[in-house]
């Protein structure tokens, strides 16, 4: 039974993280309608440009500064060049557009930065914590509780910002309705660069923590993919949506890998996720607290 | 002022009905078909038609597939790759198991193949919709790829899934040239592609229209949502199942479930944007851009080098393809949202006037 809660608390923890990525997403999503399949590539591009400047010599919170001025300059680019022209076009056209965007970002990312993979080390071990090891025998990694106390840290931060300043309101306004809000006077171009420079700091962050744990590497583009059966499982407009199914997905991804796994020959962690996730649509079309849409003719 | 159809008055249903309603179109593709069958293999070199030509046909046949579910029946679906990747498995299985069978058989069945998957898959399109269901079918991209390497029988118990496909005999003809391979593939393109403007000009077609336009509004003038949804999975599948089971007969011979992977169900999904979504002339276009680009990149970029005077460090030039191929999506995306396809259609209006004002 200890081993069942070990590999439950594993996959919560990890799927904190995929809470991580799938957050951004859900803050795009909400403030503009965007699904932004550059996600995975932006926290690629942030994970690499911190590493580049650490290993420049550069001090620790003066790269994380830098990179973060990185993702604000990248957010607010991508909302004049590549969000304004496409204004009022279908979503499909801007999904796409963010996917043109992920290539150029994979492709800056390595072009100035190089391709070899990195190690990160932000000062967290990854190693089982010894009390309790000690009192419980289950194995609890000390860098997963780091990294689940700095996503509930984010979360709780982001939902105080959506909900209590002015800006957090300005963002629902506009995701509520783009021309009524700009009719009440909401500045949306500025309001969309402030949701892009916020997702860029929450990619940098799930790119440290991402890194620190796997290595900053090419494949820090595919947790895009990770996170987005995450997303249709929580409902793309909630941020409580992306925490609960994230740790869903984490938990029951990794006890499947363990109990199911055996019979059907392994490695099924690649589409387990995205079958569950369809299987909870079945039910529940809008996600798990996705906002109800009623057609009307 | 090249040609207009003033004077050609139709007398007839059957007239007002055909595709070419214009007797230079009808020329004018008469003597594309032309070209394509005779001059093109006569003519182009084995590099271009068997690196070139053939694949550019095969992913148009898959592009006019996704085209099918996404551009005419509205259901956004990222999982084209698997739905290839089914009918080249299919097509092998078939050929390799049914002693005898003729190739074309094959290809047929694999198609229905591809069909029955994509219902299975295109089932949850009944309850979730837009960019929910894009990731749902997301699900299929994985499963498939997955199962493809996983269980050996797919495969034949090679090692890591890898196929090789066998020789394409039809009547007893083995075709293995590079001109008679994109014969092949043309001529199936060609009938198939035919098949599919025919299609959507049909009331299937117009129910499909009618569902991607809006789907309760469809459902409340009488047409049955399951029915058309499925019904378009099911084509757009087929479709696609015939370009997997072509890329590994006619074009690579050897292929690898994870050759099929979520980069080519984007390949493809490129080429239904940038070609035009809901167009079949538009996934022809998309598809020559997509296949073309890189190695218009790749050409050009040692002239540029050599121009300048530079030494570009290694992976230099396949990272700065990367960036101008993310970025002529979103400047394509921004200058024309309806693809090439429409700047087509503008261009034979303007010539149709031209050089007159009016």
């Amino acid at each position: 039974m200890s081993f069942f809660f070990e590999v439950l608390i594993g996959g919560l923890l990890s799927g904190v993280m995929y809470s991580l990525v799938a957050l951004g997403f859900v803050l795009i999503y909400k403030a503009s309608g965007v699904f932004n399949f550059a996600q995975g590539a932006m926290v690629f591009f942030a994970a690499l440009t911190f590493v580049g400047f650490l290993e420049m010599g550069v001090w620790f919170w003066f790269a994380f500064a830098l990179t973060l001025g990185a993702m604000v300059v990248l957010g607010l680019a991508t909302e004049r060049i590549v969000l304004r022209p496409l204004v009022n076009q279908p979503q499909i056209s801007l999904f796409m557009a963010t996917i043109g965007l992920t290539f150029v970002l994979e492709g800056l990312a390595q072009l100035l930065w190089g391709s070899q993979p990195h190690g990160l080390d932000i000062g967290i071990q990854d190693e089982p914590l010894g009390w309790i090891s000690d009192a419980t025998g289950m194995n609890i990694s000390k860098f997963d509780l780091a990294a689940a106390g700095i996503a509930a840290a984010l979360v709780t931060s982001l939902a105080l910002f959506f909900s209590r300043t002015r800006i957090g309101r300005a963002l629902r306004a506009v995701a509520d309705d783009h021309q009524a809000a700009l009719a009440v006077g909401i500045p949306l171009q500025q309001i969309w660069g402030i949701v892009w420079t916020v997702a860029g700091f929450v990619a940098l962050v799930a790119g440290m923590l991402w890194g620190a744990r796997n290595g900053v590497q090419f494949a820090l583009t595919f947790l895009a993919l990770k996170a987005l059966p995450v997303l249709i499982l929580g409902g793309f407009e909630s941020i409580p949506g992306a925490i609960v199914g994230g740790l869903i997905i984490g938990a029951s991804e990794k006890l499947a890998e363990v109990y199911l796994g055996p019979y059907v020959g392994g490695g099924i962690e690649g589409w387990f996720p995205y079958v569950l996730a369809l299987l909870f649509l079945l039910v529940r079309p809008e996600g798990l607290f996705g906002e109800k849409h009623i057609d009307r003719v | 002022m090249l040609y207009r159809e003033a004077g050609q008055f139709k007398a007839s249903y059957a007239e007002d009905q055909q595709i070419f309603a214009i007797r230079q179109d009808r020329i004018a593709v008469g003597a594309l078909l032309v070209f394509a069958f005779v001059v093109v293999p006569l003519v182009a070199n084995q590099y271009w038609l068997s690196a070139i030509l053939t694949p550019l046909l095969i992913f148009a046949l898959a592009a006019i597939g996704l085209n099918i579910l996404t551009g005419y029946a509205g259901q956004l679906s990222l999982g084209t790759a698997a739905f290839m990747a089914v009918g080249a498995f299919a097509a092998y299985n078939f050929v390799l198991r049914v002693p005898g069978i003729p190739i074309l058989v094959a290809f047929v069945l694999a198609g229905i193949c591809a069909a029955l998957v994509g219902i299975l898959f295109g089932l949850p399109s009944l309850r979730i919709k837009g960019f929910y269901l894009a990731v749902a079918t997301l699900a299929a991209q994985f499963f498939v790829v997955w199962a493809l390497t996983k269980f050996g029988w797919f495969s034949n118990n090679s090692s890591s899934g890898v196929i090789s496909a066998q020789k394409i005999e039809i009547l007893g003809y083995t075709v293995d040239t590079p001109a008679g391979k994109y014969l092949f593939t043309l001529t199936i393109v060609a009938v198939l592609a035919l098949a599919a403007k025919n299609l959507v000009r049909s009331s299937t077609g117009r129910a499909w229209m009618a569902v991607r336009d809006m789907d309760v509004a469809a459902s409340v003038i009488g047409i049955r949502l399951m029915q058309t949804k499925l019904s378009a999975f099911a084509i757009s599948s087929a479709y696609c199942g015939v370009a997997g089971a072509l890329y590994a007969f006619a074009y690579l011979g050897t292929v690898e479930p994870e050759g099929f992977n979520l980069d080519m169900s984007f390949r493809v999904l490129f080429m239904v944007i940038i070609g035009g979504v809901g167009s079949i002339l538009g996934s022809f276009l998309g598809a020559a851009f997509i296949v073309l680009l890189p190695i218009f990149l790749n050409t050009a970029a040692p002239l540029i080098e050599h121009g300048l005077g530079l030494q570009m460090p290694p992976g230099f030039m396949s990272n700065l393809e990367l960036i101008v191929f993310g970025a002529l999506i979103v400047f394509f995306l921004a200058v024309e949202p309806h693809g090439l396809a429409r700047l087509w259609q503008i261009g034979k209006e303007k010539l149709r006037l031209w050089p007159f004002p009016h």
